[in-house]
């Protein structure tokens, strides 16, 4: 794909058969799915991890209770940030395998087919 | 051997298999997608190792653990916003970005955008971003070299720096991004390594009863229970509880627009594969963060008197490295001698493999936008190209000596805040209006990355941090970094996020709404399709 002879950054002309994967009803799915995901999970999770930082700075005496020995909430708080972070990336992998990744492939099969060449393994040599 | 002299071996250890690796890997790169971008052939685990290797600086493994230990609970905040960030770079960026570029991060604003004025404001913004964040990492190398080796010499600090200069020189013209890669992920290991090591015999003394450990470094810290609750450091005035709100949201939001996190995504195959790097990356780094808690809170623990009185000195920097010898039986066993020297040498591993993903992200950025889009119109050749690299990594380089050398008798702790803050206002508003705003355009792109990243630095500049902080009574050190009897602040907060954040979206907004583009909109459904499936995208390299 990269050639020496020609400028070698960006394609200037429009491809028109981005246009039809762009109408087609799988892709219309794909995106609605991606982002049914990920703007809901990025506003729940940048609201939690601001909660966090409001309440460390405003609420000194709900964090300073006590839980266990000298587990206070702040640092059950704290730990909580690093749960949800591991489990909202690990949802994210399951959701994205299933309900994005076959759509993704069928519409980068459809694209190869109807470019009439490989869009892979032609980066380079 | 005495402990300087095991230090001295183990640095020299870490240097020749830096140095090995780079020889081997420069024997493997051929074209500009090996250059840069490594071939696209790691896998994701070993993209996830990199980008862990990439991204925790000096200023995570020592700065955390110290802050953690001298101001306690409240230095854990760092820890949880430099994690949770990762968030916004799984959801929103990584797949995205892998799909519709392919060496920069100006590489996908271009794709709908005019060429050169994008890639004339990232570049700026990628270096800006970059040198802010070498400086403070050479400084910290020079202080670290002269603390670890218990010899306060100017000269050997400095040489320290040239030494780290030269050698992250080395490592990207010689080894390109496979060769950076590599010692990333060596550093990765070794860090994980180092710290699991330490982070178990300080659990060990405590029976692994966590409580147990935080009630005694509360009660060593001379503070008690406040040592456990937030607001020790920045719970004193309304203003320093507004800074933490402004730092807590440029960490969560810097991480996603940092050029040298942004271009490792480049260097695997596909956007799954991108995906995977950035899980294996979350597990890492979140795992290596709840290792700062034990760290920091151990070292608050079980570092009395002398030592004690050390870490204070030095800012917090030599908790980590002070634990170890602890751990390891005291000053003066063998045991303490080799874990001292041995997380000496991590942290000096440290330092070299964030150098050098920062100089190889802003000299290719250097020459691939600037000199191959803006100058030579597109027409360079990719040996051309790659030359240019070479030449910009060693300028980029020779200049980060030069500043870094004086920078070391000035205060410049802020640095790393201001390269989040920088990349935060400046880079994600443009990155995330791209990839989902179709009326984005080319001057948008333009005024959110300047707008971004002259309100952060302007705003640092009438800080506190640059000036009228005054002189510390205690220790009588310069709180800010222009000399005492300069002030021009009148900005309240040290860290401008709060502000400049929402500064970056407004002038994107701005930018894009008084001005029409139709290539830009067309484009982007291009954009679209590609960075959601991976149609046309960049494919690996089959060697």
């Amino acid at each position: 794909m990269s050639q020496d002879t020609a400028p070698r950054d960006q394609v200037e002309r429009h491809d028109p058969v981005y246009d039809e994967l762009h109408a087609s009803s799988e892709f219309i799915e794909l995106r609605r799915r991606y982002r049914g995901f990920v703007f809901p999970a990025t506003v729940a999770f940048l609201s939690w991890y601001l909660l966090y930082v409001v309440l460390s700075n405003w609420a000194g005496s709900f964090m300073s209770t006590k839980v266990v020995g000298n587990i206070n909430v702040a640092l059950v708080f704290g730990l909580l940030q690093f749960a949800t972070t591991f489990a909202l990336a690990w949802v994210y992998s399951r959701y994205s395998t299933a309900r994005l990744d076959p759509l993704a492939r069928e519409l980068d099969e459809r694209f190869i087919a109807l470019e009439g060449k490989s869009s892979r393994g032609t980066g380079g040599h | 051997m005495n402990d300087q002299a095991i230090t001295t071996v183990l640095f020299l250890a870490v240097v020749a298999l830096t140095v090995g690796i780079t020889f081997w890997a420069s024997r493997q790169s051929s074209g500009t997608n090996d250059f840069y971008a490594g071939g696209r052939s790691f896998s994701g685990f070993q993209n996830g190792l990199a980008i862990g290797g990439d991204y925790m600086s000096a200023a995570s493994f020592l700065g955390i653990s110290g802050a953690i230990a001298l101001s306690g609970y409240d230095g854990f905040l760092y820890s949880i916003g430099f994690l949770v960030a990762w968030l916004v770079a799984l959801l929103l960026v990584a797949e995205m970005l892998r799909n519709s570029g392919r060496y920069t991060m100006a590489d996908q604003l271009a794709y709908r955008m005019k060429q050169r004025p994008v890639r004339m404001a990232a570049a700026t913004s990628t270096v800006a971003v970059s040198v802010f964040y070498l400086l403070a990492q050479m400084v910290g190398a020079g202080a670290l070299v002269t603390l670890l080796l218990g010899v306060d010499s100017q000269g050997l600090k400095n040489l320290t720096i040239i030494g780290v200069g030269a050698l992250m020189i080395f490592y990207v013209t010689v080894g390109g991004m496979k060769g950076t890669t590599w010692v990333q992920i060596v550093k990765a290991v070794l860090l994980m390594a180092g710290s699991a090591l330490i982070v178990v015999l300080v659990l060990v003394k405590f029976g692994f009863n966590l409580s147990d450990l935080l009630g005694t470094a509360a009660s060593n810290s001379g503070k008690g229970q406040a040592f456990l609750e937030p607001g020790l450091k920045y719970g004193a005035t309304m203003t320093s509880k507004l800074d933490f709100l402004s730092l807590g949201i440029a960490l969560v939001l810097g991480t996603a627009g940092l050029p040298h996190i942004l271009i490792r995504f480049y260097t695997v195959p596909t956007a799954r594969d991108a995906r995977k790097s950035v899980l294996w990356a979350i597990g890492l780094i979140g795992t290596f963060y709840l290792f700062t808690l034990v760290l920091g809170f151990g070292a608050a623990a079980l570092l009395k008197g002398d030592e004690a009185a050390k870490v204070a000195e030095s800012k917090g920097n030599l908790a980590s490295p002070l634990l170890a010898e602890a751990v390891g039986g005291g000053a003066g066993s063998t045991g303490g001698a080799v874990l001292l020297a041995l997380i000496a040498a991590v942290a000096f591993a440290t330092i070299l493999a964030v150098v050098a993903g920062l100089t190889l992200t802003s000299s290719a950025s250097v020459a691939h936008d600037i000199y191959n889009s803006v100058i030579k119109k597109g027409k360079a050749t990719e040996k051309q190209e790659i030359r240019v690299t070479r030449f910009a990594a060693a300028g980029i380089g020779a200049i980060s000596i030069a500043l870094a050398i004086p920078a070391q008798n000035l205060n410049i702790a802020f640095l790393v805040a201001l390269a989040f803050a920088v990349a935060a206002s400046a880079n994600l508003p443009a990155i995330v209006y791209n990839m989902f705003w179709r009326g984005f355009n080319t001057r948008g792109a333009v005024w959110s990355i300047y707008g971004g990243l002259i309100s952060a630095v302007g705003l640092v500049i009438f800080s506190p941090v640059v000036s009228g902080k005054g002189i510390d009574p205690v220790s009588g050190q310069n709180l800010s970094l222009l000399p005492a009897s300069i002030d021009i602040s009148w900005f309240p907060l040290e860290n401008p996020g709060l502000l400049s954040i929402p500064l970056g979206f407004f002038f994107g907004w701005l930018g894009s709404v008084t001005s029409k583009e139709a290539r830009s909109e067309e484009r982007f459904t291009e954009l679209e399709v590609r960075a959601l499936t991976g149609a046309g995208a960049e494919g690996a390299i089959q060697h």
